[in-house]
């Protein structure tokens, strides 16, 4: 089943939650919308549920107009963010619901209802907690009761909101593992909204990044996270280096070092964003072209990985570099330290003269390349 | 917050303070509430049983009774059905003029009853706007049951309609979303999910609202025309008697709405103490 979103906007009182969304949703994919709060995630969901409606544009399932649907017939199961569970049934009549509420004539019997909740709940691990009222569950087991009741209906589609906004860490982490077999297992197509990168980049075969009513990106988790497209996607997704350039001359320039040519010749003179992640940062101690003195400032050890902050005057900024906490330890690193930082991957954007940033013009440097 | 002063000793001056205020409470309770309540009843009683049973066996007092019980069984249930429309329009939807909405439904708590009853004087009476156009028609409202239920129902407006907004605005909407997503039409999401979740509040409404619809006197006073026998409510023949000077009627009477609001109380006090928390707005969701 393929759904083509297209030209999509809803503004509501004084600000535009969508705003010209197009996507195409791929049969058995399992997509994220990640963004922050108010950046129009959850109204695409609820527009795909059928519980909003946008001012213009089109939804289409197969050359079906999906929006002429009402939101019962959509064969649509969705799952909250507070899981929305009846409060006054039990476990397994909540699941029970989509198929009791049937009219006669596709209404399974009895029996098979029966079965088909006790089927469920085995997949979602509750066989045994049937006969519970919902507020005697713990939250990972209201998710997988939501879960449960959303697939019971057998439906084309199935939307998630925040599945783990509501968890703690360490059953958010097994859960979300839990779910990613689970859609293999089924092959449903499956939109899920989340503000957790992580989530969303450990989770989904593809990421759609939102902001402000728009997608900004949409590709692979690793395109998201190598190759991102705008400054949003920059800052938003993983950590990033901003660093000001400047163009003069046809040569790039950053903290007074040339990083190569200028990628945008026609405009003599101008200037750029460049971004960085702190594991494109090589750090050495002795002077290299292309590297920038720094004074070390502080090694924030987390496992695996250090940080390291580093002062650059050069810069008059900060700048994080990530490197393995083994090899901090064998050079001996201390705070403190004199060190030259050169950076190995750029992804830069021209600035107008009002000082916003070209995404079209987008390009990444690898200034290591120069000797 | 009793434990925690319970655990701290508290000194002279403050345990003064706190015995007098509670001797004053209970005092004024003792003098304002229980002493006339139970003047009513021994009033009534100070004839004996037989004259008790006799009063209430008269034909006035069996056709009051009929009566209230009719306006009640006509002004409650519309009621009920007005309340669960308007608290449904106030919490799921937005629309211009929704506060308004809201300080109507108010209205019928702070205007006089006997204002209401004269509005609808004014409105449906032989000299009203509408008086002489209804008369025309056969339709007696003023002087009449119609008259009497619709005075009934403009004071017990607020009663349910209140108590459901409140609780329908904690509650939310999600559920029956989730319920519309799964296939549900819109009344099986009414009565599978929305009622299900305000029963008790609903419940707790009615009790309230018929109570006041049995016990109303000012607005149904107005509207009545005191005809004995025909439109009379208890709480009008109440009065009738008193002011003929049968006091053991009259208490007699009063005794039965008395006994009401007894019983009306023990049922708000058992809803209050097994479904305190559906009551109370205080929606429990999956935080």
């Amino acid at each position: 089943m393929t759904l083509e979103l297209s030209h999509l906007h809803r503004r509501y009182a004084g600000f535009a939650a969508l705003d010209d969304v197009s996507l195409r949703i791929e049969p058995g994919e399992f997509l994220a919308l990640l963004g922050p709060s108010g950046s129009g995630k959850t109204t695409l969901l609820r527009i795909l549920a059928g519980l909003d409606y946008p001012d213009s544009g089109s939804v289409r399932q197969n050359d079906r107009d999906l929006l002429a649907v009402d939101a019962r017939q959509r064969k649509v199961g969705l799952v909250f963010q507070h899981y929305a569970l009846f409060r006054h049934l039990t476990v397994s009549e909540n699941v029970a619901f989509g198929l009791r509420i049937r009219p006669r004539k596709s209404r399974p019997s009895r029996a098979e209802i029966n079965e088909r909740v006790e089927r469920l709940l085995k997949r979602v691990q509750l066989d045994d907690l049937g006969k519970r009222y919902t507020s005697q569950l713990s939250g990972g087991q209201r998710q997988r009761v939501a879960l449960a009741r959303a697939l019971a209906v057998e439906p084309d589609l199935l939307l998630l909101d925040e599945p783990f906004g509501a968890l703690d860490a360490q059953v958010r982490v097994a859960l979300r593992r839990w779910l990613r077999n689970l859609h293999e297992e089924l092959g449903l197509t499956s939109v899920f909204v989340t503000h957790d990168q992580e989530e969303a980049l450990e989770l989904a075969d593809r990421v759609a990044v939102m902001n402000r009513g728009r997608i900004e990106q949409i590709g692979t988790p690793e395109a998201i996270y190598q190759q991102p497209a705008t400054p949003f996607v920059c800052e938003f997704i993983g950590k990033n280096n901003r660093i000001p350039l400047q163009r003069a001359n046809g040569v790039l320039t950053g903290g007074q070092r040339q990083l190569g040519a200028d990628p945008w010749p026609g405009n003599a003179v101008g200037s750029a964003i460049g971004y960085v992640r702190p594991e494109h940062l090589l750090v050495s101690s002795a002077p290299s072209q292309g590297g920038w003195a720094a004074q070390l400032r502080h090694i924030y050890l987390a496992g695996g990985v250090a940080h390291l902050e580093l002062d650059v005057p050069a810069l008059g900024q900060v700048l994080e570099a990530d490197m393995s906490s083994d090899e901090v330890a064998q050079r001996g690193l201390q705070p403190g330290q004199a060190l030259v930082v050169q950076p190995r991957l750029i992804t830069a954007f021209p600035l107008n003269a009002q000082g916003e940033a070209d995404a079209a013009a987008r390009h990444v440097l690898q200034p290591q390349a120069a000797p | 917050m009793s434990g925690q002063h319970a655990s701290r000793p508290l000194s002279w001056r403050h345990r003064l303070l706190r015995g007098t205020l509670i001797a004053l409470v209970m005092a004024l309770m003792a003098v304002l509430v229980l002493l006339p309540l139970a003047a009513v009843f021994i009033e009534a009683l100070s004839k004996g049983a037989a004259a008790f049973m006799d009063v209430l066996a008269q034909p006035e007092t069996v056709s009051a009774i009929k009566l209230t019980l009719l306006v009640a069984v006509l002004a409650v249930p519309s009621n009920l059905v007005f309340g669960v429309a308007a608290a449904w329009a106030m919490t799921r939807f937005e629309f211009r003029g929704k506060a308004l909405l809201g300080a109507f439904i108010d209205l019928p708590f702070s205007v006089s009853p006997v204002v209401a009853g004269l509005v609808y004087v004014l409105l449906f009476g032989a000299q009203g706007w509408f008086g002489p156009w209804l008369t025309d028609h056969g339709v007696t409202i003023i002087f009449a049951v119609p008259g009497l239920v619709l005075a009934t129902v403009f004071i017990t407006l607020p009663f349910v309609a209140r108590e459901l907004i409140s609780l329908m605005q904690a509650q939310g909407s999600e559920e029956e979303e989730a319920a519309r997503t799964l296939g549900a039409s819109g009344w099986q999401m009414f009565f599978r999910v929305t009622l299900p979740n305000i029963r008790w509040a609903l419940l707790y409404g009615v009790l309230l609202c018929n109570a006041r619809a049995m016990g109303e006197f000012g607005a149904v006073s107005v509207v009545s025309g005191h005809i004995r026998g025909l439109t009379t409510t208890m709480p009008l023949e109440v009065e009738m008697r008193y002011n003929e000077y049968d006091y053991m009627g009259a208490f007699a009477v009063a005794s039965l709405l008395g006994l009401l609001a007894l019983l009306t109380l023990v049922v708000k006090a058992l809803l209050e103490w097994r479904y305190g928390d559906e009551l109370a707005a205080r929606a429990t969701r999956g935080h």
